[in-house]
């Protein structure tokens, strides 16, 4: 009973729905999210029945979304924003940036910011521009902010509610590609800590850390390299910021190879900033440089081209041949 | 609206909204009412929907704009409903085609024929047009070839025509961005002492976005010739009206200092008349006009959406009444403008049209890969360069191997 499986877009409307029930001052506030519950239906039916105070249409203005969110928190309110897509939170970068994350240490501590932006991110739909980009650095880089994403349909139910009870704010990165993708969740377990790296897959010969979308790349690279006698480890990160250091250092420890996996660029991406920490805190266990694999320094290309901009199977396996052959 | 708008103005607290925390949930806060949207709005007309001609003496509020196409002949309408009934076509083509697999998205005008012609016939060609990305009907008129415009919503490419040979930017998704753009082009054509105009498209919901706001301030204060002209087709996707505004679209206008007009946009000679009007102002250096076309859009937002989780078919039905084309069709027939053989023969080059789209579209190669790399930067890039020089080696190292 208490274990379901859900795809990760019903995981979500659960969790939403959960959180609304138990606490009065969460409110859920976006474009479409109320008769049409979204263009993912994330918020589907909860209009329905919390009504149009507690489930907010809002008008076609994002900065006006997150500004408006924060004046709603600093009321004592606990809004989860949605924003449409990736390409469209830059309209509210401003009011996130020199607003949300700072409102915190401006007062010494006297306002909390309990504010979660839902954001459906990364490629692979087959979309047109600005529905398909990653652009978790640009907020894992601001203080401030936490920064997560779910792979699963157990961490899209667990990790909204925690990012929810969060009096930090929390840009909440939903991997869409797998919006259908099915998994179990149970409901009365005891969830891991919102920003602890998880072993998805136990290996010994090298470690491959990812979050979002890419954990599910990884672990079919993980299996296919099994058949060619390769026992390779991946490590859900699951939070951008913070990131589990200690606990993606324990598994590099034991395989003494890393190759970091996003689809965001790597050039100064979140990939970059895990080499050098890691490189820093495992110098003596390395066998081989820390690799990245990731998207290029070139805007999202169009759909028809995705799939090679993407890392696939074929990128994550050459890079752990790489790293292997040091 | 009229609909919608009643419920509305009665706000009903679901059980839901009891949970809502005390005092704040008491009063009406989500829920606010709406303005009594105008069921029968106020708008410039010159030819109502059973195809009758509007006179100066029944409707003296047209006589500023009356004159605006005094000059239009028989011949004229001719070619403002051919243009109607071929962009119609190529829209429903395009439509056919996203179904078949052929494109990822296809965002329909059908409905907005006549704003989109109306306007986009009363530009120069030394005009600017700053679209969003419904204006298939406005790039006809400029001369962009309407298969140019199926790149991007099949997946090939992000843009897909120079902008500048027919002097119409690309299509800008992020809403409200654009009509930024517009001001600023206008502001330089001020510069240059230049007698043209500059006309942005957008939405109903995107006058909700600041950059709007701010391109409304800009223009304003600069004095720039440039016209707003917003295609109010009453819906955001699921957000009505209601959701983005208090007045009427129109009389945004005032408060920033230049004149707003609403304008039935469906209507294609009202449509005309309306936005020559303005873009002479323009170009007379009387600076930025804000022009509503009152319209419907009466399909699905896109091919993602399903409008039946939202509106009502008696609304569209409503509208359908109203259709822009049917509408100037009446009045041909009615004034003998226009014989069957002019409609047969609009047939068989609809056809044609609707035979080429596809044919182009089907053909439509897909983009080499090394396009990623491509027009990154305008003086090129050392990182680009390695990460272009990598992922060749890493391709190459499939060819021969396995
Ligand atoms: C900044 C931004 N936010 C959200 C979106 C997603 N979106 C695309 S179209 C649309 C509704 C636009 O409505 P309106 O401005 O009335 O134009 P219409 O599509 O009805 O012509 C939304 C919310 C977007 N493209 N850009």
């Amino acid at each position: 009973m208490a274990v379901q499986k859900l795809t990760i877009a019903k995981a979500l409307n659960d969790s939403l729905r959960k959180a609304l029930e138990t606490d009065p001052k969460v409110l859920i506030m976006g474009e479409d999210v109320g008769k049409l519950g979204g263009v993912f239906r994330i918020t589907d039916g909860l209009q329905k029945d919390f009504g149009e105070e507690r489930v907010i249409d809002t008008p076609l203005a994002e900065s006006g979304i997150v500004g408006t969110a924060i004046g709603l928190a600093l009321r004592g309110y606990r809004p989860v924003v949605e924003i449409q897509f990736d390409g469209f939170v830059f309209p509210a970068y401003d009011q996130i940036v020199t607003q949300l994350a700072k409102m915190h240490a401006r007062s010494l501590g006297k306002i909390k910011m309990p504010v979660v932006i839902r954001i459906p991110y990364a490629g692979g739909i087959g979309a047109v521009e600005h529905h398909s980009e990653s652009p978790e650095t640009l907020f894992a880089h601001v203080p401030g902010l936490k920064v997560v994403s779910p792979s699963n349909a157990s961490d899209a139910y667990w990790m909204l509610q925690q990012a929810i009870l969060s009096d930090d704010p929390v840009i909440f990165f939903e991997p869409k590609r797998r919006y259908w993708d099915k998994g179990e969740v149970d409901v009365e377990a005891i969830p891991d800590a919102l920003h602890g790296s998880r072993v998805a897959r136990e290996g010994t010969d090298i470690t491959l850390a990812a979050y979002g979308p890419m954990v599910k790349v990884c672990l079919e690279a993980a299996a296919a390299a099994a058949e060619e006698g390769k026992s390779v480890e991946v490590v859900d990160l699951r939070s951008m910021s913070p990131i589990d250091f200690d606990g993606l250092q324990a598994s590099v420890e034991r395989t003494r190879r890393l190759v970091v996996v996003h689809e965001a660029p790597v050039f100064l991406g979140v990939g970059s900033e895990i080499a050098a920490r890691i490189t820093e805190r495992c110098f003596y266990h390395l066998e081989a440089p820390v690799l990245r694999v990731g998207g290029f320094h070139a805007p999202y290309p169009p759909a028809r081209l995705e799939d090679e901009y993407l890392p696939g199977l074929d990128r994550v396996l050459d890079a752990v041949d790489r790293s292997l052959a040091y | 609206m009229t609909v919608e708008s009643t419920a509305a103005r009665k706000p009903r607290r679901s059980s839901g909204t009891k949970r809502a925390a005390g005092a704040a949930g008491a009063r009406k806060t989500a829920a606010a009412t709406a303005q009594p949207h105008d069921a029968e709005p106020q708008l410039v007309q010159l030819l109502t929907p059973e195809g009758e001609r509007v006179e100066v003496a029944d409707n003296p509020d047209i006589a500023e704009f009356a004159p605006f196409v005094a000059d239009i002949t028989t011949d004229d309408l001719r070619d403002l409903y051919r243009d109607m009934v071929l962009t119609r076509r190529f829209d429903g083509e395009a439509t056919a085609l996203q179904r078949q697999g052929e494109l990822g998205l296809w965002a329909s005008l059908l409905g907005q024929e006549a704003a989109q012609i109306g306007s986009g016939r009363a530009l120069r060609d030394d005009d600017y047009v700053f679209p969003t990305y419904r204006e298939h009907g406005v790039a006809w008129c400029r001369g962009v070839d309407p298969t140019n415009l199926l790149g991007m919503f099949r997946g090939v490419n992000h843009g897909g025509w120079d902008p500048k040979i027919n002097n119409f930017h690309l299509y800008t998704i992020v809403i409200g961005s654009q009509t930024l753009h517009a001001t600023g082009y206008a502001m330089g054509v001020a510069k240059d002492g230049a007698d043209s105009a500059v006309i942005a498209y957008f939405g109903d919901g995107a006058s909700s976005q600041g950059d709007v706001a701010e391109a409304f301030t800009f223009s304003a204060v600069y004095n720039s010739p440039v016209v707003f002209f917003c295609q109010n087709n009453q819906w955001a996707i699921s957000e009505p009206t209601e959701r983005q505004m208090r007045v009427p679209l129109y009389q945004r206008a005032q408060g920033f200092g230049f004149p707003g007009v609403r304008v039935d946009g469906n209507d294609v000679l009202a449509c005309l008349a309306v936005t020559r009007w303005a873009l002479e102002r323009a170009r007379r250096g009387e600076g930025p006009t804000l022009v509503e076309a009152f319209t419907y859009r009466m399909g699905a937002h896109t091919t993602s959406d399903d409008p039946t989780k939202y509106r009502r078919d008696e609304e569209t039905a409503a509208w359908e009444a109203k259709d822009p084309i049917l509408r100037l069709k009446a009045h041909l027939l009615a004034t003998d403008g226009a014989d069957e053989a002019f409609f047969e023969q609009l047939e068989v080059e609809s056809e044609t049209l609707g035979k080429r789209v596809r044919e182009v579209v089907r053909a439509m190669p897909d983009p080499d890969t090394m396009a990623i790399f491509e027009n990154v930067y305008a003086d090129g890039h050392a990182l680009v360069d390695e990460e272009r020089a990598q992922f060749a080696a890493y391709l190459a190292s499939f060819e021969g191997g396995e």
